[in-house]
């Protein structure tokens, strides 16, 4: 079989399983965790736009992520907009305007510049969510977010929303990986690999940041929507540093500039966190050993651990393409 | 008047503290590219360290530096041991420090609980002062004449010993002040301890302002985030300056619109980024 077979005959075989997983008796616990998955993986999928095909490392991915979320609580809650396209269009539009905002403070830097200035940007709406209680709840957040009906649909069940969540991820990594694939895509990886050439080639990289940034909010705030219906609730919490590092090292679990690999970071840090907080009260300094591990045993992600620990348990060495260091991809 | 005279030394107050903060952010990341996440934590752990020596009997002002000391030799350990190895690899450092924060976040929980630690001032600054009709803190002028020394100690030791040249060499230039003998591991090792000294100094100092509670190294981090900002990144003159800058804006934003404070500090972040993105002291991007 070709490698291009093999991925296809590996996509549909996954899709198949996803489709059927809730009518094979699955616990409706694990398919709520898997909903999260889907969830997560949207917003994993839009950063890895940012860092690996952009090179732009953003700290605030949270808040995007969480003004989508926040734009359709306070619909859905104050003014009783509760419609699947409404809201989902309302927390796009709020994510996008953040970061066309981000964009003209953050880009005028580079580098850890830009890292710097989006961890600022993101603690500062993190500070906007805590302390604008009349419009945000404050730390008690906004509760009480109904689910909506998809037309004649009543997707609000558990196993609704998952097939509600799964086509919104499939549609997510589609769209994904066909601007990945554009000429658009591939200005953007030229951007990211050398930003001068870039420019002396007369394309305007400030633009294209810019563009990509915008669209990778749009995934965010995709993303924020559907968790805010998913967990039907939106407190700081979704927008603190905490969230956004939650995704950035999912994006370095997956495989930075893969896309595909967002799904596996994101189902091992979902079921990982989960599960770690039903073990102990203690896991967020497991958490913290977690990212030390991670970051220094597989900066190149499961893609590259994987195969290297199966070569190793058939007695391999190999050295792969992707094992290069963070700072060299 | 008085609104303006109170806020405005509140706000100087509260600046000065963060400048103990930002001032080792800054100096860490202009010589080590290391955005040390766990800068703030620091900060809370030197704050409740300090709060059990005082609670052994311990004078304040003994236990504020010793609590520094306590956290100098635990941010050495993580450097030393981790960080030291990923200098000049912004993501995977600011991915450990922001790892330690958490571990240290959680430590702290486990032992002092979440309930917030008011900490007293010593009792000869225990009371307030009142100047025409404004009335504030004794503490707050001494916290603001504390932070003034330390940093015209940093100053000086930065531009008038031969280590700061060579600290400065290596910013400017490591591959350079390597090739002409400079330590330059040493001084990694020197302005990583004196930026986890001061913030452990810190915490205890600024104590009777900040109180101590888990989630206070959050709430400061966008603080001492836009004081590195708008200060210039690497710049101790700039922490100085940009802290005292933040500050003001911070307490004047807390006053008039209690609910969007943090919300206000965007706004010299904004402007900074849209006229000198260097920042007010930095160099050149």
């Amino acid at each position: 079989m070709s490698v291009r077979r093999r991925w296809t005959f590996a996509l549909a075989a996954g899709a198949v399983v996803a489709l059927l997983l809730p009518c094979l008796g699955v616990p409706t616990f694990y398919v709520s965790l898997l909903t999260q998955t889907w969830i997560i993986a949207i917003a994993a999928m839009s950063l890895d736009l940012l860092i690996g095909f952009t090179g732009l490392v953003n700290f605030s991915q949270a808040a995007l992520f969480g003004v989508g979320a926040y734009a359709v609580a306070i619909a859905a809650t104050r003014f009783h907009v509760v419609g699947f396209l409404p809201g989902l269009g309302l927390g796009i539009t709020a994510a996008v305007v953040t970061a066309a905002l981000f964009g003209l403070v953050a880009l005028r830097a580079e580098g850890p510049g830009f890292i710097i200035i989006t961890i600022a940007l993101n603690q500062i709406m993190w500070g906007l969510a805590y302390q604008w209680v009349s419009v945000s709840g404050g730390d008690n957040g906004i509760t009480g977010i109904v689910r909506p009906h998809i037309g004649p649909l009543d997707v609000s069940g558990n196993t609704g929303y998952y097939y509600v969540c799964l086509v919104m991820f499939a549609l997510a990594f589609a769209l994904l990986m066909t601007i990945v694939r554009s000429p658009f895509g591939l200005v953007l990886k030229g951007v990211r690999e050398t930003p001068r050439r870039m420019r002396a080639l007369g394309y305007n990289v400030w633009l294209y940041r810019y563009f990509a940034l915008m669209i990778s909010a749009a995934f965010a705030g995709t993303a924020g929507v559907l968790f805010a219906w998913y967990n039907q609730f939106v407190g700081p919490v979704n927008l603190s540093l905490d969230q956004s590092t939650q995704f950035l090292i999912i994006v370095i679990l997956g495989g930075i500039g893969t896309i595909f690999g967002q799904f596996f970071g994101a189902l091992v840090v979902v079921f990982l966190s989960n599960e770690l907080s039903a073990v102990t009260q203690r896991w967020m300094l497991v958490l913290g050993l977690i990212y030390f591990v991670i970051v220094m045993y597989a900066p190149g992600g499961l893609v590259v651990l994987v195969p290297r620990l199966w070569a190793r348990l058939r007695g391999r060495p190999v050295v792969l393409a992707a094992d290069v260091p963070l700072e060299d991809r | 008047m008085q609104f303006y005279v109170q806020n405005a030394l509140g706000g100087l107050a509260y600046g000065s503290l963060l400048f103990l903060i930002a001032s080792g952010l800054t100096l860490i990341f202009g010589l080590m590219r290391i955005i040390n996440l766990a800068q703030t934590a620091f900060y809370l752990l030197g704050a409740y360290v300090g709060l059990a020596l005082v609670a052994h009997g311990l004078n304040f002002w003994v236990a504020s530096v010793a609590a520094g000391i306590v956290t100098m030799a635990l941010g050495l350990a993580v450097y030393s041991a981790f960080l030291h190895r990923y200098h000049a690899d912004p993501l995977t450092s600011l991915l450990l420090t922001l790892g330690f924060a958490l571990i240290l976040d959680d430590v702290i929980l486990a032992t002092w609980g979440g309930d917030p630690h008011s900490i007293a001032a010593p009792p000869f600054l225990a009371q307030s002062l009142q100047v025409g009709g404004v009335i504030f803190p004794a503490y707050w002028l001494a916290v603001i004449a504390i932070s003034t020394t330390i940093a015209v100690v940093l100053f000086v030791a930065m531009h008038r010993t031969m280590l700061g040249v060579m600290i400065r060499a290596a910013v400017d230039d490591e591959e350079m002040a390597r090739g002409v003998g400079v330590d330059v591991n040493r001084s990694f090792y020197i302005v990583f301890a004196a930026g986890a000294l001061v913030a452990g100094i810190g915490g205890l100092l600024g104590g009777p302002i900040t109180s101590a509670y888990p989630g206070l190294d959050g709430e400061l981090t966008p603080l001492a985030f836009a004081v590195v900002i708008v200060g210039g990144m690497g710049s101790l003159t700039g922490a100085f300056v940009g802290s005292l800058l933040i500050g003001l804006v911070n307490a004047f934003g807390k006053a008039m619109f209690p609910e969007l404070s943090y919300f206000t500090i965007f706004v010299p972040v904004a402007l900074i980024m849209a006229f000198r993105p260097q920042g007010l002291f930095g160099r050149k991007l």
